[in-house]
């Protein structure tokens, strides 16, 4: 049973301290939330867990599978079993969604196998026409420009595609809720409800108590300022709805309240 | 990812390159060789010696250096000398437009080999080397020959058209549809040589065909090769060409063509240009739009790595009304590489209802590339629809980090970004075996960083 561990983290941007000693542990089976007002760093935190080379990590580790992975490139994290739905997902034009994920998966297959001469092209389209069945998208989606001309919903469906035919073990997803109107974001959770398993770990970051009325989690954290303020149970979801983030902010830091 | 550019840099010196040392001995005099084609030689011959070696202060040359030409030490590749010969690789041989070809003509410094179908003879088509037309189809290739390009239109026109002995004439009869391509490829061995090249390819109204033309060569570590070469290509009322060109030649070659494309009325052209080889290169490609009604499509690729110098000048030129035009040339450059795109569109005055696109697109793969892009509009009628683009851009790092996010390493992910940028020109070539050739070109310059 793989878990991620976050201990004490701190990172940030061009001397900007974003994150200040993030603790947190998110296993395989289990659903947890990262709730909190916008600017309070969940988003970076999905960035740097990922690898984006534009933040720098002062301090902390990040375990996966017995390793720190802060010193692993994005593709090495991504072939060890960790995936990140990306709020805003580039266009890559000129690149389909077939071609792409062929290559994402054959990248795998390669690292793992040297010799391996890829996922035979059959075999990759059966399992992508399942997959695409399971997130009701066409068939023709397969044939698009990766992210190019989608509107919001699809190019949130595609992130959950990705992450339905790469199978991670730990996926984070960041706002995926954003932007969705109430049918798309149906759709989305179906997926995401979909491939809940004993063998999937998921961190949801969300401003909104909205999707997690169809991903329910196991566990809901608040953070604030760069810190997980608060952990509990589903509930904590629903007494944000009601009481707003004040509490909390009173909670954690009572002098400047 | 893309910005406009406009370039306006100048080269400091005019200083001009050294003088070759062909004389006028060397121009080819075949047994069979006409009065007419013997004053066609005679007579570039002239123009070669009037004109001067181009300089970047020449407009069209700013941007080429032709400095470190080593003129003086080319020679002209003697018949059936072996010395240093390595054969035309089989790959080069490949049929690329379909899975057999109706004819093909392989020229190296041995001589030409020619194989077509019977069924091609029997409908009149031409297909043959340059020295064969010489004998057997004068009356032909007088009504050619020099009628497209003129000998005078440049240094390296004319000195083609004075000593391209290596050729083919491509002639396909009134209303005859040529259903298997042609292919033809000019191999060009060795170091110290200087190869010319003379292409000819007409068609008859109502005629179709499709050719692919490529010119290749060794690749030598050391030492240099000239190569200069004439197209000439006049689709007449109503026929169809599809054509293909791949330059394929060794890093160590420099070379200078001029080609131009006469089509008639409701006549269309499909012109495919792929330039991955050679040290330099300086190309002129006019598209004349001669007829009412014609249209002519240019889609260019070139991918440039080392200190490769490619210079590509276009010319979309509307005579007639209701003309189209639609050209589309992408490029990618690595290491110290270099290209250069000018193109214009002309509309002459009475050309009304023209339309005519030009964009030329670069991806700028390392620091030390530098791409030039510079479109050109000169509009002498009042009802048309011309527009341009022109960009420049590196490789977006947040598409990079996307890609690797989903477990594709680096220059994996480089190279399926590159792969997405030449797409829209791959779209452009209906032709599996010739995008399977650019995806290896692809691959194996960046295999190699």
């Amino acid at each position: 049973m793989s878990e991620i561990m976050i201990r004490n983290l701190h990172a940030g941007v061009e001397g900007t301290e974003i994150l200040k000693g993030v603790n947190l542990t998110v296993k395989q089976g289990e659903i947890h939330a990262l709730m909190g007002p916008n600017g309070t760093g969940k988003s970076t935190l999905a960035y740097i867990l990922m690898g984006h080379p534009k933040y720098e990590v002062t301090e902390g580790e990040v375990f996966f599978k017995g390793m720190n992975i802060l010193d692993l490139d994005p593709d090495e994290r991504a072939r060890l079993g960790l995936f990140l739905a990306f709020q805003y997902p580039v266009a890559i034009p000129g690149v389909s969604v077939a071609n792409f994920l062929r290559t994402a998966i054959n990248s795998r297959r390669k690292a793992d196998n040297p010799e391996d001469k890829g996922i035979p092209i059959p075999q990759f389209r059966t399992m992508l026409k399942e997959k695409m069945d399971l997130l009701k998208m066409d068939h023709e989606f397969a044939g698009r420009y990766l992210n190019e001309g989608f509107s919001g919903g699809e190019k949130k469906r595609a992130e959950i595609l990705q992450m339905a035919a790469l199978q991670p073990e730990i996926a984070i997803l960041d706002e995926t809720d954003s932007g969705l109107d109430i049918d798309a974001l149906r759709i989305v959770s179906d997926g995401v409800n979909a491939l809940r398993s004993d063998n999937l770990g998921v961190l949801v970051i969300t401003h909104y108590q909205r999707i997690l009325n169809y991903i329910k989690p196991d566990f809901v954290h608040i953070m604030l300022d760069g810190q997980i303020a608060e952990s509990g149970g589903p509930d904590l979801a629903l007494v944000l709805e009601e009481q707003g983030y004040d509490w909390v902010r009173e909670k954690s830091n009572p002098v400047s309240a | 990812m893309a910005r406009t550019v406009v370039t306006t840099t100048r080269k400091k010196s005019g200083e001009r390159a050294k003088e070759f040392n062909f004389t006028k001995e060397m121009i080819p005099i075949n047994d069979g060789s006409s009065d007419f084609v013997r004053n066609y030689r005679e007579n570039a011959w002239k123009a070669y010696q009037e004109l001067a070696m181009p300089t970047t202060n020449d407009e069209p040359w700013r941007r080429t250096d032709l400095r470190k030409l080593k003129a003086s030490s080319f020679r002209l590749p003697v018949n059936g000398d072996r010395s240093g010969y390595q054969e035309v690789p089989e790959e080069l041989l490949e049929p690329l437009v379909s899975d057999k070809h109706a004819g093909q003509i392989i020229i190296t410094p041995e001589g030409a080999e020619t194989s077509t179908d019977q069924s091609l003879t029997k409908l009149g088509v031409i297909f043959s080397d340059l020295k064969t037309a010489e004998k057997e189809h004068p009356e032909i290739l007088q009504k050619i020959l020099g009628k497209v390009v003129k000998s005078d239109e440049g240094k390296f026109a004319a000195l083609s058209s004075a000593f391209a002995e290596d050729g083919i004439l491509v002639y396909v009869p009134r209303n005859v549809r040529v259903e298997q391509p042609l292919h033809s490829v000019l191999w060009g061995p060795g170091i110290d040589v200087a190869y010319f090249s003379h292409i000819l390819i007409w068609l008859e109204e109502g005629a179709s065909l499709t050719y692919v033309h490529e010119a290749a060569s060794t690749d030598e570590p050391q030492g240099q090769t000239l190569h200069a070469g004439l197209i000439e290509i006049n689709v007449e009322s109503g026929a169809d060409l599809r054509f293909v060109e791949l330059q394929s030649w060794g890093e160590h070659v420099w070379n200078f063509t001029h080609k131009r494309a006469l089509v008639g009325k409701d006549a269309n052209i499909d012109w495919v240009f792929a330039a991955v080889g050679s040290h330099l290169t300086k190309d002129f490609s006019d598209l004349d739009l001669v007829g009412e009604g014609a249209v002519g499509k240019m889609s260019g690729f070139y991918f440039t790595d080392k200190n490769q110098h490619l210079d590509h000048d276009t010319q979309q030129n509307h005579f007639a009304p209701n003309t189209t035009s639609d050209l589309l040339f992408k490029g990618a450059l690595m290491e110290e590489s270099r290209s250069v795109w000018q193109g214009m569109i002309y509309v002459a005055p009475g050309a009304q209802k023209t339309d005519g696109y030009q964009a030329n697109r670069n991806l700028v793969l390392s620091r030390q590339a530098r791409a030039d892009s510079i479109p050109g509009l000169e509009i002498m009628a009042d009802d048309v629809r011309c527009t341009h683009g022109a960009t420049v851009g590196k490789i977006d790092p947040d598409e990079l980090f996307y890609l690797r996010s989903r477990g594709i390493a680096l220059p994996e992910a480089e190279r399926l970004v590159v792969e997405g940028f030449f797409e829209p020109i791959m779209q452009r070539i209906p032709f599996d075996g010739v995008k399977n050739r650019l995806n290896q070109a692809i691959n194996r310059k960046m295999a190699q960083n």
